[in-house]
């Protein structure tokens, strides 16, 4: 299939994701409820991810060098 | 398998029925034998290439994603029209009966008010012309989204049928062809106003008779004005209380309602597969009747010629080599083979090469192929008889009217080559050619396709009931008219389209169809084949590795 422009390709993409979740057979009423729903849990998803995963990256780094650093610091008390 | 213990078992029973102990071999079956016989080895083998390809997982999962979704959605509909927020536009109870058991609460009709309603424009469309190889539609638009329609006025023309069972196109209104009928109309008239018992038995009817056993190569036959009324109503005539019914998992609505009707035990065995029914085989021998062991009084196997659905073959040579084997009665329901398949349009039992004395009721409909309606059960004198007398389809109903009785002469004569011509012949090998090249460009596409090669029923496997409906619509854009059946005519995750190649399509417009079914394949995404497809037929096509168990 050959797409002239972005347009069309992105709206090819939007009867793909209407026709494997089945709201192709919908009302439009409803495909806007079902819509609205889906983006305010991913808007939520992407919301809590930038919030909340830099800073339990940095916490589970911090525990685990935690860990690893104190065997060094602890090998390098029982040689010295 | 059978081991000399389990021999030692099998033994009594089977010499009470006259089974001569040596026919007992290693694995059980007459096959090897019959395979060095005449010419059954070459046909067998050939025709046992039938796969049923699984699609990927992920396709499982987003069609249960997808009615999942329509579900709820369901649900929400349901809970707005139970309070009163949306108008109801379906059955409903009474205000008075209100607190009785309900009537319309169960899946099906949940399934039907909020699945079918929203998208059944793509079923039941008024069609204006012959159903021939093109036909015409009228319009209908929805104003409320499928409750109800009305037409615009216009007409579709030329629409390619995909559709039709119209396998040898004898549904045609070229006026040469239709002369006879035409003057058995002059004769006879159109109405019969009787039963065959009382004096509705025509002249004609026997004429019919005569060549439909001629035909098929049997002692002798009788006709009925219905396809669904010849099973429903002779399987309760053939068999009772006391009996045993084997039938096949995937058997018509009409075979299940016959076997139902006639009130003996049933039991399914897995689609064509031959260990499934030699088990149920042996337990019935063995163990009898349910609580009293005694020994059933018939066992009758129910298989049909080619599956509407599947478009699979029935294993014929195998079916009759178990049915020898335990005593067995074979039911053949050949709807869709007879006139289809065969060298010279006899059915499966030509396909197979297959003695047709050893198949014990044979049953056809006469709509298919025949582009009449009716249907016909065909055997030995005895049965046939016997079925005159006691079949309530011979004694109710009405006798099959005098045109469509002369429509399926002269199909027949014509298959036959009794009318002079070689047009039926012309017609078969052009449905065996439409058949093969069309089912071998689909999978060369890459659609998922069902069934086997020879078969001129084609299941392109969809799936997911949105891509079913879009399906449907986009054809029809492109003027060509496809069937999509989805739940309940078939499993809930297996929605299909189902093509019918006719005799009647020339080559343009296969052509046609597999340019759009390749056009709309790439839209929607439904090639979900994952067979690397090889342009030459197996060359080490050994044998079903099931049977060497």
């Amino acid at each position: 299939m050959n797409f002239k422009n972005l347009r069309e390709y992105l709206a090819w993409l939007y009867y793909q994701y209407l026709l494997i979740t089945g709201i192709y057979v919908l009302e439009p009423w409803e495909k806007s409820i079902f819509n609205s729903i889906l983006f305010s849990a991913i808007a939520m998803v992407v919301y809590t991810s930038y919030v909340f995963v830099p800073i339990h990256v940095r916490l589970a780094l911090e525990f685990f060098l935690g860990i690893f650093g104190g065997q060094l610091e602890s090998t390098m008390a029982l040689m010295t | 398998m059978a081991t000399t213990a389990a021999d030692g078992n099998l033994k009594p029973y089977l010499r009470k029925n006259g089974v001569k102990c040596e026919h007992i071999g290693k694995n059980g079956y007459h096959n090897h034998k019959e395979k060095n016989g005449q010419g059954t080895g070459v046909a067998s083998r050939r025709h046992k290439h039938e796969p049923f390809e699984q699609a990927p997982m992920y396709v499982a999962v987003l069609t249960y994603l997808g009615f999942g979704i329509v579900t709820l959605f369901g649900y929400l509909r349901d809970f707005l029209r139970a309070v009163g927020l949306e108008k109801c536009n379906i059955a409903q109870e009474r205000e008075k009966q209100k607190d009785f058991v309900p009537l319309y609460q169960d899946f099906e009709n949940f399934y039907t008010r909020n699945l079918y309603m929203r998208v059944r424009d793509n079923w039941n469309r008024p069609i204006c012309s012959l159903p021939g190889p093109v036909f015409d539609l009228m319009e209908r638009v929805s104003d409320d989204y499928n409750w109800t329609f009305r037409f615009t006025g216009k007409t579709i023309h030329d629409v390619i049928n995909m559709g039709s069972y119209n396998y040898l196109g004898f549904a045609e209104n070229n006026a040469d062809f239709l002369k006879t009928v035409a003057d058995k109309v002059r004769q006879y008239g159109v109405g019969v106003c009787s039963t065959r018992q009382e004096i509705g038995n025509l002249s004609i009817h026997e004429e019919l008779e005569q060549l439909v056993a001629n035909f098929l190569g049997v002692e002798s036959a009788m006709t009925y004005g219905m396809g669904f009324a010849t099973n429903s109503m002779n399987i309760p005539a053939l068999v009772g209380k006391g009996c045993l019914i084997l039938s096949d998992e995937l058997n018509h609505t009409s075979l299940i309602l016959g076997a139902r009707l006639s009130g003996a035990t049933i039991r399914v065995f897995k689609h064509n597969n031959m260990q499934s029914l030699e088990k149920m085989l042996k337990e019935a021998v063995c163990s009898g009747q349910p609580r009293t062991h005694r020994p059933w009084k018939k066992i009758l196997i129910v298989v049909e010629g080619i599956y509407s659905m599947e478009g699979s073959v029935v294993r014929l040579p195998e079916v009759i080599a178990l049915k020898k084997k335990y005593k067995a009665y074979l039911y053949l329901d050949e709807a869709h083979s007879i006139g289809a398949v065969g060298q010279t349009g006899r059915g499966v039992t030509e396909l197979f090469n297959v003695n047709t004395a050893d198949v014990d009721v044979m049953m056809g409909t006469f709509t298919k192929s025949f582009g009449a309606s009716g249907g016909y059960i065909a055997g030995k004198k005895e049965l046939v008889d016997y079925l005159r007398t006691h079949s309530h389809s011979a004694v109710y109903a009405t006798a099959m009217s005098p045109p469509a009785t002369e429509q399926i002469i002269r199909a027949m004569k014509c298959i036959m080559g009794k009318d002079g011509s070689t047009e039926g012949m012309r017609r078969i090998r052009q449905l065996a050619e439409n058949a093969k090249y069309f089912r071998s460009r689909l999978k060369e596409m890459g659609f998922i396709i069902y069934g086997n090669d020879d078969s001129p029923v084609v299941p392109v496997l969809l799936y997911m009931p949105a891509k079913v409906v879009a399906f449907a619509r986009e054809m029809l854009a492109r003027k060509i008219g496809v069937v999509v059946v989805g739940f309940p005519a078939t499993p809930i995750t297996e929605a299909r389209a189902r093509f019918c190649v006719s005799a009647a399509h020339t080559r343009d417009m296969l052509n046609q169809v597999l340019d759009c079914m390749n056009e709309v394949g790439d839209l929607l995404c439904l090639k979900f084949s994952r067979r690397k497809y090889s342009p030459q037929p197996d060359l080490c096509d050994e044998t079903d590795f099931e049977l060497d168990s």
